[in-house]
């Protein structure tokens, strides 16, 4: 067998089983985790799929289906998962040099040198100490390649021969079987193929993953891309895609919220926007980088029927890159001036920072030596500002264009306590 | 002789100074000091063993009185940690998170109070019993 195999583990569930780590009487019933704002649900337990709930209904379809099965709604707990992804991925990483986390339920390994060590073994060790660590169930599939990897995770997850055991090693299997497997993965199933691809591949003849693997890579590529082809090639056992151990740099940064209420007025909008810039500036500062440029957007609400719609967008660029907020927020707030009309009602708004630059390397310093010192004792506030909010919490400093009320912030009507990161959240031990 | 490092001017947005070659180096005898500066006290060091499996539990009630844990403690429950005889545990009873010292004589497991008022709870063959995570320690403040 091939001599470099990779693992990707990943969450089952994973913000449902964060709550039901602290709650344990979430177990066994319907729960699902809403969007920002309440909106959608973007997580179910199995026996919320069960129901026949799908991934990011809006929750108002299915609210009634929820109350007739004693269904628990949640808003999302995003320091909660934040914390319990950070301890997931340190169990994890105990198995294997070479980690990344993909994303703040998944991790990809790299076995590198193992081929005397039982993987299989080893996925259902790591499943079983994150289980009992932490709390958390997790799936682990293993294959020769990141993609093959990833179609194994879902075998594991779904398939009735590896469910029980919740890890897929296709190393393990002979060609034959995988082939059957494969056979019965759709191909907009696989890793890298969205939804567009996998109509259009369709269209080709190209209905699983089997399919796609025995396609011919090079006319592949010419009718899409090298992604395609780069997919096939992976599903066939061959490494294209690297592990990638240090996240990338950040190529933009969104802050954008949805509103707890429709906001018609023209200072909240400002406030809002004032908000994100500064959360934004501060996301940007943490990863050392300058914006050159901000759009700023805001929406109107297109679930409600005959609402009138608007969704303009501005963009402003800065002369020179900066990770200020002030600037960031002036920006901002500009933005708002310029595509704000007053006929409608606002649902979200947000700013995007784009063509980013490492701090420090941008052009036109050396020649500004004279204003060294404003700059200096500028960026010494900035630091201060973060340090204070991540020592005291968010947003506890913040500049005045923030607004102090803030009555157009997100509604999270359930949210769960941040258990594990504020001594006054802490879960409660009955003794 | 002291020699002073003079700080390189920064380029602007850099967050913070590094506060590296602010100090000065004395260029005669080290102090004898100086190995044994960082060795300050951590009560985290001290509490936890396996950070990513600890998590702490704020104490609701009197029943491990007996077991030094009194009402609003905090405990520090280590999940990595195989309960054994005697352990103070986090057990999920009725779906609650409950503590409690844990007994095992033959088929029976009991989890008891340590305070004459509560009664024991059963546990025999063929029942689920939980363990959420062994007690590793009790933190309480004073004032």
């Amino acid at each position: 067998m091939s001599r470099m195999l990779y693992a990707l583990v990943d969450g089952n569930n994973f913000y449902v089983s964060c709550e039901r780590v602290f709650n344990p009487h979430l177990e066994g019933r319907p729960v699902i985790v809403l969007s920002n704002n309440d909106g959608c649900a973007v997580a179910r337990s199995d026996e919320a799929k069960a129901l026949g709930i799908p991934m990011g209904v809006p929750y108002f379809e299915i609210r009634d289906l929820l109350n007739q099965h004693r269904g628990i709604v949640l808003s999302s707990n995003y320091t909660l998962y934040a914390d319990m992804s950070r301890r997931m991925m340190a169990v994890i990483g105990q198995y294997s040099p070479e980690q990344e986390v993909y994303s703040i339920d998944e991790s990809f390994l790299r076995f590198k040198g193992f081929q005397h060590w039982d993987l299989t073994e080893h996925g259902r060790r790591i499943r079983h100490q994150v289980r009992q660590w932490t709390g958390l169930p997790v799936g682990v599939g293993l294959g020769p390649t990141k993609t093959l990897a990833k179609l194994a995770n879902r075998l594991s997850k779904r398939h009735p021969d590896f469910k029980t055991a919740g890890v897929c090693n296709l190393a393990d299997l002979p060609p034959w079987r995988q082939l059957d497997y494969f056979a019965q993965v759709e191909v907009g199933d696989v890793w890298g193929v969205g939804p567009r691809w996998a109509k259009k591949l369709k269209d080709l003849g190209i209905h699983s993953a089997l399919d796609l693997k025995l396609a011919d890579p090079e006319s592949l590529r010419k009718r899409f891309n090298v992604v395609l082809e780069r997919t096939i090639r992976e599903l066939n056992g061959l490494p294209c895609i690297p592990l990638e151990e240090a996240p990338p740099a950040k190529k933009q940064i969104v802050s954008s919220r949805s509103f707890g209420h429709l906001v018609r007025r023209k200072d909240d909008l400002l406030e809002a926007v004032a908000t994100y810039a500064a959360t934004a500036a501060q996301k940007l500062r943490q990863s050392r980088q300058c914006t050159s440029a901000m759009q700023v957007f805001l929406s109107t609400n297109s679930f409600i029927p005959g609402e009138p719609q608007y969704h303009p967008a501005a963009m402003i660029s800065f002369p020179t890159p900066t990770q200020d907020t002030a600037t960031l927020i002036q920006a901002a707030r500009s933005g708002v001036a310029r595509i704000f009309r007053p006929e409608f009602r606002y649902k979200k708004a947000g700013v995007m920072l784009m063509d980013m630059v490492p701090e420090g390397v941008h052009q036109g310093v050396l020649f500004r030596a004279e204003d060294t010192e404003g700059e200096e004792r500028r960026s010494r506030l900035l630091a201060a500002l973060d340090a204070c909010n991540s020592q005291m919490g968010k947003g506890t400093l913040r500049f005045a264009a923030e607004g102090i009320g803030q009555p157009w912030k997100m509604r999270r009507g359930n949210l769960t306590p941040a258990y594990t990161t504020a001594w006054d959240s802490l879960a409660i031990g009955r003794a | 002789m002291p020699l002073t490092f003079l700080t390189p001017a920064r380029h602007s947005g850099a967050p913070g100074p590094l506060p590296l070659f602010t100090f000065k180096v004395p260029a005669g005898f080290p102090s004898p000091a100086e190995d044994y500066a960082d060795s300050r006290l951590d009560l985290n060091d001290y509490l936890i063993e396996h950070e990513a499996a600890t998590f702490y539990v704020r104490v609701q009630g009197h029943s491990m009185s007996g077991a030094g844990i009194l009402d609003g403690d905090i405990i520090a429950v280590d999940r990595s940690l195989e309960p054994r005889q005697g352990d103070v545990v986090v057990a999920v009873i009725d779906g609650e998170l409950t503590v409690k010292e844990l007994h095992r004589e033959g088929t029976t497991v009991t989890l008891r109070a340590r305070n004459p008022e509560f009664r024991p709870i059963e546990f025999k063959i063929g029942q689920e019993l939980v363990i959420w995570g062994v007690v590793k320690g009790v933190v309480r403040k004073l004032r």
